[in-house]
């Protein structure tokens, strides 16, 4: 029973990151209708960014600022440069150009840094809480990785449900022709929701780095259980990619813990491949379903 | 006997006399090449050979039928670690073995095909990549069968001997990828140019027309991606060869990738494309080397710098070049025609 609750607290706690990841596939998602494969890549070299930050001023506060400063730089120069020549361009070229970005990105924080994985340290406490004598395997950097992933989405639903900037979005991203013509800068919408996305993906690169070591390819698991997270949720919600993470995070928590940690990625891959083939549109949304 | 009929039997007997002439003509050149080349270049021809059979593959999936698949690396494992138990554990001969591995990994295909026929642009990759990711993690998972982190080693296969007792290994071991390269290249040149690729082709460019005309659209691209599961399951089985050995380090997911850049290059749906992007494949690693070398880059450096000219071409090629080597070379070639 102890197990059992064990699981599925640190369940939740990965199941934020996977959020965060997913919030970030999502934006892109909305903003620009593509899935943004070198986002496990582009977390990855804000984090090694943050690290570099944090052991030459010793500041963790610091680092984590630095990371989300320059995801947001990172991502709107990405859609910049790459992205914006292959908008409306066939799905296909998208996919092979963020597949390729995440070549690069790994091949060069390979080049920098070097492929073995490095410790990360974590903002608050990694000692479970004492809970009557028996302690639980989650702990104080467990609470805090979850309050600001819940915070970041409330940001979020703030950003779009009741501020202007937040219905320009998605006027460009729903009907990008008629927004155009009502005096939305479209382009500039794309980007901001690019630099958005970089700044939750940065963030769930800097809670998730303790725990799985930083280096180039520690993310890829990560990326695709936030694509995963994000398909459950609908790929096109926002609060169903929270949901969709947390939901995840408890499941491949049991996986790990019952069967061991090497299936966790086949377990997503069950999940994922279950889920499009029963209900394409996502375990919450209520919208017509889509074409997969 | 109607003419319509006959026709198409001419027609078909055409196209096979045709690529056999093709693949006698690739056997003889390859055979003299290997003849003259060391045992160095021996290996790099029997490396190139197995990229070809999986890009060759891959080629008919992407460019025939519209679908990527990034797990083509993990395929080429299933049929790796099949021929490596094959032969090291049940001591089946070479070429029995192969044939196994080639229909074990098709028969893997078919579920994952079948997921994959119904899936569309980035939610197909996404399946193809989590497959990617999460298959080597089984090695891990049954050390007892699959030789966790150090895999399984086979003996090196033995020249037959009426080659004489001085044939050196490497020639042998070329020999054997090269020959299951050609036979790829005859299958694939028969099948797309027959009945199935032309369903192929229907289905990719208007799934609702090809199925007004009473094609099966879900079971034409199941048969694709099973087609190119086959591919990389010789691929694997070919690579277990040459390496002598099936571990999980030798399946990353940047083989897949790497599999992926050779294809684009290539140009998608173009089987002379798949032998540029074997070539590509196999000899960037060495220039990369010997470019670190020459500049005495570090170690980091030169490990990582064929992956970065992977990502590199990836971008280029889908923002300059979206049709591939191939496609640049058919459009250099009908300029210099001049306008018809």
């Amino acid at each position: 029973m102890t197990k059992f609750i064990d699981l599925t607290l640190s369940g939740i706690s990965t199941g934020a990151v996977y959020a965060a990841v997913a919030l970030a596939l999502v934006l892109i998602w909305r903003a620009t209708r593509i899935v943004n494969f070198a986002q496990g890549a582009m977390l990855m070299i804000t984090t090694f960014i943050a690290s570099a930050v944090i052991s030459s001023t010793g500041s963790y506060w610091l680092g984590f600022a630095v990371a989300l400063v320059s995801g947001l730089v990172f991502g709107a120069v990405v859609e910049r440069v790459l992205i914006r020549p292959v908008e409306g361009a066939p799905p296909l070229n998208a996919v092979i150009l963020t597949l390729g970005l995440y070549t690069l990105l790994v091949a060069i924080a390979g080049m920098i840094w070097g492929s073995t994985p490095r410790s990360f340290p974590a903002a608050f406490s990694l000692r479970g809480y004492d809970v009557g004598g028996t302690r639980l395997l989650f702990t104080p950097n467990d609470t805090f990785t979850v309050l600001v992933v819940i915070a970041v989405a409330v940001v979020l639903a703030l950003l779009f449900r009741a501020t202007s900037l937040g219905l320009q979005m998605r006027a460009a991203a729903f009907a990008p022709e008629v927004a155009r013509l009502l005096g939305v800068r479209v382009g500039r919408m794309f980007t901001l929701g690019w630099a958005l996305a970089a700044v939750a993906g940065a963030l769930a690169g800097v809670l998730v780095a303790p725990a799985v070591f930083l280096g180039p390819n520690s993310f890829d698991p990560i990326l695709i259980s936030g694509f995963v997270a994000a398909v459950l949720g609908g790929l096109d919600s926002p609060p169903g990619a929270v949901l969709g993470g947390l939901l995840l995070g408890v499941a491949l928590s049991y996986v790990s813990g019952y069967e061991g940690s090497s299936l966790v990625p086949l377990a997503a891959l069950v999940i994922l491949v279950v889920v499009l083939m029963v209900r394409p549109s996502g375990l919450f949304s209520a919208t017509e379903e889509r074409r997969v | 006997m109607s003419a319509v009929v006959r026709a198409r039997e001419v027609l078909a007997r055409r196209m096979i006399l045709r690529s056999v002439a093709w693949v006698l003509l690739a056997a003889i050149v390859l055979a003299i090449l290997s003849e003259v080349a060391g045992a160095y270049q021996d290996l790099q021809l029997a490396t190139g050979a197995y990229y070809f059979a999986v890009l060759a593959g891959l080629t008919v999936l992407a460019g025939q039928s519209g679908q990527i698949s990034l797990g083509q690396g993990a395929l080429m494992a299933v049929g790796a670690y099949t021929f490596a138990l094959l032969v090291g554990n049940e001591g089946w001969a070479l070429v029995p073995a192969i044939v196994a591995a080639v229909v074990v990994t098709a028969v893997v295909g078919i579920p994952v095909g079948a997921a994959a026929s119904r899936l569309r642009g980035p939610y197909l990759a996404g399946v193809t990549l989590a497959f990617a990711v999460g298959l080597p993690a089984l090695a891990d998972k049954f050390p007892g069968t699959f030789g966790g982190e150090n895999g399984l080693s086979i003996n090196p296969p033995v020249p037959p001997s009426f080659l004489g007792s001085s044939f050196p290994l490497e020639r042998w071991e070329a020999w054997i990828a090269l020959a299951g390269a050609l036979v790829v290249l005859f299958a694939l040149l028969n099948l797309t140019s027959s009945g199935v690729g032309r369903a192929l082709r229907a289905v990719r460019d208007d799934e609702i027309a090809a199925s007004l005309c009473g094609l099966r659209v879900g079971r034409t691209h199941t048969l694709a991606f099973v087609v190119s599961a086959g591919c990389a399951g010789l691929a694997g089985a070919l690579l277990a060869v040459v390496l002598q050995l099936a571990e999980p380090g030798a399946f990353p997911l940047q083989l897949s990738l790497s599999l992926l850049t050779g294809v684009v290059l290539g140009g998608l749906g173009s089987l002379v494309g798949a032998i540029w992007g074997a070539a590509l494949l196999t000899l960037l690693p060495n220039w990369a080397n010997d470019l670190a070398n020459s500049f005495s880059l570090s170690t980091k450096v030169s490990e990582n710098l064929p992956l970065a000219i992977y990502g590199i071409v990836l971008i280029g090629a889908m923002i300059l070049w979206p049709s591939g080597i191939q496609g640049g070379v058919r459009a250099l070639i009908r300029r210099a025609r001049g306008p018809s």
